[in-house]
């Protein structure tokens, strides 16, 4: 009884969890291990497309003859890299007209003409021409003759599924001489962005912790730019921080806190004097990572704030009896209760960080200094058209995000084991 | 001890003042009037006399008339330095100067006599200041993206920092930009379109996830520990990994360019976390309401829609919203899976205007209000379960 129970139990469990399993493992699970396959494979962007045989139709009139029609077929490999094998053709036409000398490759039956061209190598191209002619000799109406599309058939590759397979991918993505730079800028965006979204986010939660007015108000204010499109906001930053007629430049000048507009998206490094020494600051990399630590420190104040709200009243008492202030208190009572939410935190934030796109991508595109791994995948995939580029960066992401995420599963389990 | 704490008293307060002022100047120069200058020379001056005065004088005076002459005389001296500004900005930084001056008259002479008197003084003011910086940062791109999408591309090009909006000009040439964006660049359809894939989104995304969010949090299976933990590292990885493989499968199959190819994705991709998210509500709920289901002889179908539909609909709206947000937001794989300007979602289409190069910017700015506005609504409309989608949901971002 109980066996047969277990029984349904488990096929209705099945049922429910099928659909939404199956979806997932199309469109996420699927694609990763695709990506492997693809990163070891010479494809460009052009050749994704499967080789089809085309033909454009064109239909002429033959001079001073009324009964007899031209028509003309553009015959050509869609494809410039790879071969089609063994084409048919087909195409049907009116009642009561027959082909005149008609090439030996087709087949007049039935109003229809059928051809076998064989094989096409690639960018294979022929004019290909059919007369006609009326059967008894009457004017032969051009409209009918455009009513159908040939009907053309081949068997091609898919580039995708043949089996040759390259290291040349890794083998570009490690010895380029830009790998480096990629890795350090990734990890400067990353760890920046995070360690100061974090930051702000301490300091606006402890903000917000006290009692005064408008308290609501400024909590779900904090939260805007992380529910707002990235799109409208990196374009209004755009706006913002423009050389020319960018809102920023034009108050410092305005106030002359500056001489001349500096181009905080478009120019690499900026020369910083320190006692006489120069250092050169990435400086389009750090815009971008204040737009980041902008958008994100919300989240770290959501989270630091429902932790802060937890904090016992009695460990702040305790304290003022003891005679601690301020700052004693933040740094013994406060800062130990969130250390265990920052460090999750820090984790998560730096696998999303890490993993960012558009953010870069719509305020640099990813020049001046702003090449990320992610920006890298976009460039190599679809702006140079090396599908196969862009899947073995890919598969570095993945890699270095299965690290990471280790560490973050490792540290959420010794938290649970804590608690 | 005391001497220390009033120092440290002038000082952040001054310090305080004078961000509170170039606040209010910023705010007023982006109105069009003339400001040079931030002074802070004067300003900071000026907070530290006007700390020492306010704690001689809150012995001596009762605390209103503290704060309404030295407001008044500051405000004076003020005016003979900046003169002829409009009457607004006096107006505004005499309030200033009212709330300045009336958290000043908190703190009299005894006040500095406490133990740790100049930290408490010191997170006071940093306090203050906080808010009133977060609010501003925050804030004021959004003020910007609003009030450039009022202005002609003439006048700013004229006086790039007059954001002033003229009300006097009639209703249609106000919104010219918004009635621009919606007639010539087609913004209905692509609102329509946003609205399509991101609702559709939310429903496919339910009707999956709740059974399956069940199956998890209630049914013994083989396989059910995999998979729970799998949701969560599958929620994990980025679009930026998925995107070739699914651009060149769907190129293959005809679906790219389609908003339901775009649908089936934002499903697939949002389906974990609202398992992840529904399955650990669904635990919280008591086991013995089902058994009492189950004795009434309901199958797993009517104990899903009696009992815990009707208990879990605050998880389910989290849920529904979070999902929604991540949708309407969504920018990467509507760049590469839509190309043809009729299926453009809300996302896709600003940042087409922007690609398109000579696109005014106050149109691109109505766009952007077009997409910020309905989600900044249902956010502010729905904060609560929003919120608590996102602190449950919120392993991405």
């Amino acid at each position: 009884m109980s066996n047969s129970l277990s029984k349904i139990e488990k096929r209705t469990a099945y049922a429910l969890t099928l659909p939404a399993v199956l979806i997932v493992f199309a469109i996420v699970l699927f694609p990763i291990f695709s990506n492997v396959w693809i990163s070891f494979k010479e494809v460009q962007l052009k050749d994704i497309r499967i080789p089809e045989p085309r033909a454009k139709k064109i239909v002429k009139s033959v001079k001073n003859e009324d009964s007899k029609i031209k028509i003309i077929y553009k015959l050509r490999n869609s494809s410039l890299i790879q071969d089609i094998r063994d084409v048919k053709f087909q195409d049907k036409f009116p009642n009561n007209v027959q082909p005149i000398d008609l090439d030996e490759r087709c087949k007049f039956i039935s109003n229809k003409v059928r051809c076998d061209f064989g094989d096409w190598s690639k960018k294979y191209r022929e004019q290909f021409v059919i007369f006609f002619e009326t059967k008894n000799g009457e004017k032969i109406e051009k409209k009918l003759f455009k009513l159908n599309k040939p009907n053309l058939k081949g068997k091609a590759d898919n580039i995708l599924l043949t089996s040759d397979f390259t290291l040349s991918n890794f083998k570009k993505v490690f010895t380029n001489y830009e790998f480096k730079d990629l890795l350090l800028t990734t990890f400067y965006y990353t760890f920046f962005g995070t360690v100061g979204a974090i930051v702000f986010g301490i300091l606006s939660a402890q903000m917000v912790n006290q009692n005064f007015r408008g308290r609501s108000f400024i909590r779900s204010t904090l939260l805007f730019p992380y529910v707002a499109p990235v799109v409208a906001l990196a374009f209004t930053w755009e706006l913002l921080l423009d050389p020319n007629s960018g809102t920023l430049n034009n108050l410092l000048l305005n106030y002359n806190i500056i001489d001349k507009p500096i181009n905080l998206l478009g120019q690499k490094y900026v020369s910083i004097f320190v006692f006489g020494f120069e250092f050169k600051l990435r400086l389009a990399l750090t815009t971008v990572i204040i737009f980041e630590i902008w958008r994100y420190f919300p989240l770290a104040f959501l989270f630091i704030l429902a932790r802060l709200q937890a904090v016992p009243k009695e460990l702040y008492e305790a304290a003022d009896i003891d005679g601690a202030g301020p700052y004693t208190k933040f740094i013994n009572i406060t800062l130990p209760q969130i250390t265990a939410v920052i460090s999750i935190l820090f984790m998560i934030r730096f696998i999303w960080n890490f993993n960012k796109f558009e953010d870069i991508f719509l305020l640099t595109g990813g020049a001046s200094g702003t090449r990320t791994l992610p920006i890298n995948v976009y460039e190599q995939g679809f702006s140079i058209g090396d599908i196969g580029m862009g899947s073995a960066v890919s598969m570095v992401i993945v890699l270095l995000l299965l690290f990471f995420m280790l560490i973050y599963f490792k540290l959420i389990g010794k938290r649970a084991n804590e608690s | 001890m005391r001497v220390k704490s009033i120092i440290t008293f002038s000082i952040i307060s001054s310090f305080f003042l004078f961000s509170l002022i170039s606040i209010w100047k910023i705010l007023s120069t982006l109105q069009g009037i003339e400001l040079k200058t931030l002074n802070f020379n004067f300003y900071f001056l000026s907070g530290i006399i006007i700390s020492f005065v306010s704690i001689f004088l809150s012995e001596k005076l009762n605390k209103l008339s503290v704060v309404i002459i030295l407001s008044s005389v500051f405000v004076l001296i003020d005016f003979f330095i900046n003169s002829s500004l409009p009457i607004w900005h006096y107006t505004g930084t005499f309030l200033i100067l009212l709330f300045f001056v009336n958290k000043l008259a908190k703190y009299n002479k005894k006040h500095f006599s406490y133990n740790f008197s100049a930290q408490i003084i010191f997170f006071d003011f940093l306090t203050l200041f906080g808010i009133i910086f977060f609010s501003f940062v925050i804030l004021f791109p959004f003020y910007l993206m609003l009030v450039t999408s009022f202005k002609t591309q003439a006048l700013l090009l004229i006086n790039p920092l007059d954001f002033s909006i003229d009300f006097t000009q009639n209703i249609k040439s106000l919104f010219k930009s918004y009635i621009i964006v919606f007639t010539e660049y087609n913004f209905g359809k692509y609102m329509l379109n946003s609205s399509i894939v991101s609702i559709g989104t939310v429903i496919i995304t339910l009707l999956l996830g709740i059974p399956a969010a069940y199956a998890v949090a209630r049914l013994n299976f083989f396989g059910k520990h995999f998979l729970s933990t799998s949701i969560l590292i599958i929620y994990m990885f980025p679009a930026i990994v998925l995107v070739i493989p699914l651009y060149t499968v769907f190129s293959q199959l005809g679906l790219r360019n389609s908003v339901f190819g775009l649908l089936i994705i934002y499903t697939a991709t949002t389906l974990p976390v609202a398992i992840y998210m529904l399955q650990g509500y669904f635990k919280s709920i008591p086991k013995e309401l089902e058994e009492a289901g189950i004795m009434d002889g309901q199958n797993w179908f009517g104990i899903i829609v009696k009992i815990i539909l009707p208990l879990s609909l605050p998880a389910i709206a989290s849920v529904a919203l979070y999902v929604f947000m991540i949708a309407w937001n969504e920018f990467l794989f509507s760049l590469m899976f839509l190309d043809s300007p009729s299926s453009f979602t809300l996302s896709r289409a600003i940042q087409f205007l922007n690609v398109g190069a000579e696109t005014p910017r106050q149109y691109l700015m109505a766009g952007s209000v077009v997409v910020t506005l309905p989600i900044l609504f249902i956010f502010v409309y729905f904060e609560k379960y929003l919120v608590s989608g996102l602190t449950s949901g919120s392993v991405k971002g």
